[in-house]
């Protein structure tokens, strides 16, 4: 059974603005799900409608088989760690922590063996008695987070919790929520983030949430390797997926295109005859291109390069004057700058794209 | 000369005068200094050692002439007694003894640290009230500006308002004080003196105070909420706090200090109070308070020791609080 369900889930404001629509998504107890997408899709709004801080104005939220649209947040079984910690200044490290136990008339003993149990596994022990004041932002992001252990809750949510630290200490505590939620495989986790790194690398699935509603559900490497449409496509990996427009010329088991840039593209998507002449976006991820000397899937002269040492990006103009066509090749090639290229990829590793929908075949 | 020209006048050359002065002084100051030639960058860090006095001279020269004087004038009277017909003779402690054993001086301190108990806490809690209460609705900020309307009121305006509120007519006539006239209509009995009940009266005189001052405690409080994070409002939600809660728990606490300030700023002008009293009851039926008395002996009695001697009393109470309200404040804006 699903830990927690949404059925067709939306959000309007004052009765016009549109910011959710129609979310339909299942979690699974100990999952640990991303929502990622640009600004303003709505990923933190879709996290405080779970967590009760806004109303659901459509569709029904489901914990564990009971409807949870009117329940007041405390009693949703869910705990949430905010972006700019929201601890509270007067209260020490301790009493943070204690604070929702001794709201619910917890017995002593038992908040203060809650607490030493989050304190152990954060390391918060030497800082009980401290006030926030007095912690760097990732202890008190790890107290934020004990605040949320503390209450047991069958499900966390967290807004954008490494936003507010620095590059190194995001590194650190996003290997730090990994290894919690290893310590904690039963529990379920909502994670929201812009930074698709931390979606890569910590979610069991990511929720891509784009115009309004979601644009793909899968495991990282599912929307990595088969995107279902272009916004997922050049959402997900950096730099974006270069996407050439092109005719298909040759339908079966495999797929010839014509891309307008010249040259031509197979893929090994399959099609069928009635797709033959269809206008389609052939999608080709930087680092799938290589050099290569026999017959190219795209001829162009290098206009820039930025060698980042271990990989090369090529900005290479589109004979056809479209976006430039961006390469990532292993090594450093700062020599290509000015120089004609001819780049080739992998059948396997095209995407096709019709009006914006992914033409490869859905598994399962 | 007509007193309207004379006062337009008198604003006019003050104005007028405080612009040319600080215009003029920096522009001697730079021309002395000059922020050119071969000393330019040691002009202009004496100049910027000199400016900052400039600027506090006025003042400073008016706090001393105003305010430092009058205090020491104040102590060497309050050690002095008149002879008639010119002159003082040296009384030492006499004065303050002669204050110490009057009944009067003693009803006016009960009354005072009556009002200092009362009234800062009842307009700074009232005040907190309403800053909470108004804080998400579509017309608070018409309520918060009628609650602050008060504050443009003088203290002798308030006080003739609050007495036709207590105001009483002869039994049978219709009663035009507020209070009498529902009094009358609820009871049934006679209309009532209600400034003249010794110690409840005093809490007549208060309520004057707590409804200007609720409008001051109001805006400041008002303006701490808003600086709470909102996130720690939504966590505590989260974490089951109830709004009584949310509100004692969390959001008091965090603006602990400002209600300190409030509340001492209060106390402060609460020590002062005399228009109120001077106004409405005159410190009579026991409702004497420090500062009336000061004036009754200084102005009435033409004691001037006695008068000193209490203005001394009340500068006494007065400075601990405002000491550590500066202090409070400061640590407020770092």
């Amino acid at each position: 059974m699903a830990e927690l369900k949404l059925t067709n889930v939306a959000k309007t404001y004052a009765g016009s603005v549109d910011v959710l629509r129609d979310i339909n998504l299942d979690i699974a107890q100990g999952e640990l799900i991303v929502f990622v997408g640009p600004s303003g899709c709505g990923k933190s709004t879709l996290l405080r409608m779970i967590a009760g801080l806004e109303k659901i104005t459509g569709g029904t939220l489901e914990i564990e088989g009971d409807v949870m649209n009117d329940v007041p947040p405390a009693q949703r079984g869910i705990a949430m760690v905010f972006q700019s910690y929201a601890l509270y200044p007067h209260l020490t490290v301790r009493e943070n922590m204690a604070f929702a136990l001794k709201i619910a008339k917890k017995p002593k003993p038992e908040i203060d063996a809650a607490i030493e149990r989050a304190a152990k596994i954060l390391q918060l022990d030497d800082y009980l008695d401290r006030l926030p004041k007095a912690l760097s932002g990732g202890q008190r992001q790890r107290v934020a987070i004990g605040r949320s252990i503390v209450r047991d809750p069958k499900v966390y949510l967290f807004d954008e919790p490494l936003s507010n630290l620095d590059a190194a200490l995001r590194v650190a505590t996003r290997i730090e929520i990994a290894r919690l939620k290893e310590s904690m495989p039963d529990s379920t986790m909502i994670y929201v983030t812009h930074d698709q790194v931390e979606a890569m690398t910590l979610a069991s699935r990511i929720v891509v949430l784009a115009n309004k509603g979601i644009a793909q559900v899968g495991t990282p490497l599912e929307l990595y390797e088969t995107p279902e449409n272009e916004f997922v496509a050049q959402f997900i990996g950096s730099p974006a997926m270069n996407l050439l427009p092109g005719e298909i010329t040759a339908t079966g088991e495999t797929t010839t295109i014509a891309l307008e840039a010249g040259g031509s593209a197979v893929s090994t998507i399959p099609t069928q005859p009635s797709q033959q002449g269809l206008r389609v976006n052939v999608g080709v991820r930087p680092e799938d291109l290589v050099q290569t000397d026999g017959p190219p899937l795209f001829e162009g002269t290098v206009d820039f390069t930025e060698a980042l040492g271990e990989v090369t990006l090529l900005y290479v103009d589109r004979p056809d004057g479209g976006d430039q066509l961006i390469a990532k090749l292993p090594g450093i090639h700062k020599d290509l700058r000015g120089v004609a290229v001819k780049l080739a990829a992998d059948p396997a590793k095209l995407h096709l794209f019709a009006n914006g929908q992914s033409l490869r075949p859905k598994v399962g | 000369m007509n007193p309207v020209m004379l006062g337009l006048i008198t604003i006019v050359t003050g104005v007028v005068g405080c612009i040319g002065y600080f215009f003029l002084s920096n522009l001697i100051l730079d021309a002395v200094l000059p922020a050119r030639g071969p000393n330019a960058g040691r002009n202009i860090n004496r100049a910027n050692l000199i400016r900052p006095w400039l600027f506090l001279l006025p003042a400073l020269t008016a706090l001393s002439l105003y305010l430092a004087y009058p205090v020491i004038e104040t102590l060497r009277l309050s050690l002095l007694d008149r002879v008639q017909g010119g002159g003082y003779v040296w009384a030492g402690f006499d004065n303050y003894s002669q204050m110490l054993g009057e009944p009067k001086f003693w009803e006016a301190m009960r009354n005072n640290l009556l009002w200092l108990i009362v009234v800062p806490a009842a307009a700074t809690a009232l005040g907190l009230l309403v800053a909470q209460l108004t804080d998400r609705i579509a017309w608070g900020n018409i309520a918060k500006s009628l609650i602050f309307m008060p504050m443009a009121i003088s203290f002798v305006g308030a006080s003739v308002i609050w007495k036709l509120v207590y105001d009483a007519r002869p039994e049978g006539s219709d009663q035009i004080g507020v209070l009498n006239a529902l009094y009358v209509w609820m009871s049934g009995e006679g209309p009532q003196t209600w400034l003249t009940f010794p110690f409840w009266n005093n809490f007549f005189l208060m309520v004057v105070l707590i409804w200007i001052q609720t409008g001051f405690a109001m805006v400041i409080l008002s303006a701490a909420l808003r600086g709470i994070p909102e996130e720690t409002v939504e966590a505590a939600i989260l974490d089951g706090a109830n709004p009584f809660q949310v509100f004692f728990r969390i959001k008091v606490p965090q603006i602990k200090n400002t209600i300190l300030v409030v509340w001492t700023t209060i106390t402060v002008t609460v020590l002062k109070v005399f228009d109120i009293v001077f106004a409405m009851t005159n410190g009579q039926w026991e409702t004497q308070v420090l500062a009336n008395y000061m004036y009754d002996k200084m102005f009435r009695a033409n004691d001037w020791g006695v008068g000193s001697a209490a203005a001394m009393v009340v500068m006494l109470l007065v400075t601990p609080i405002l000491v550590w309200n500066v202090r409070n404040a400061r640590r407020e804006m770092r």
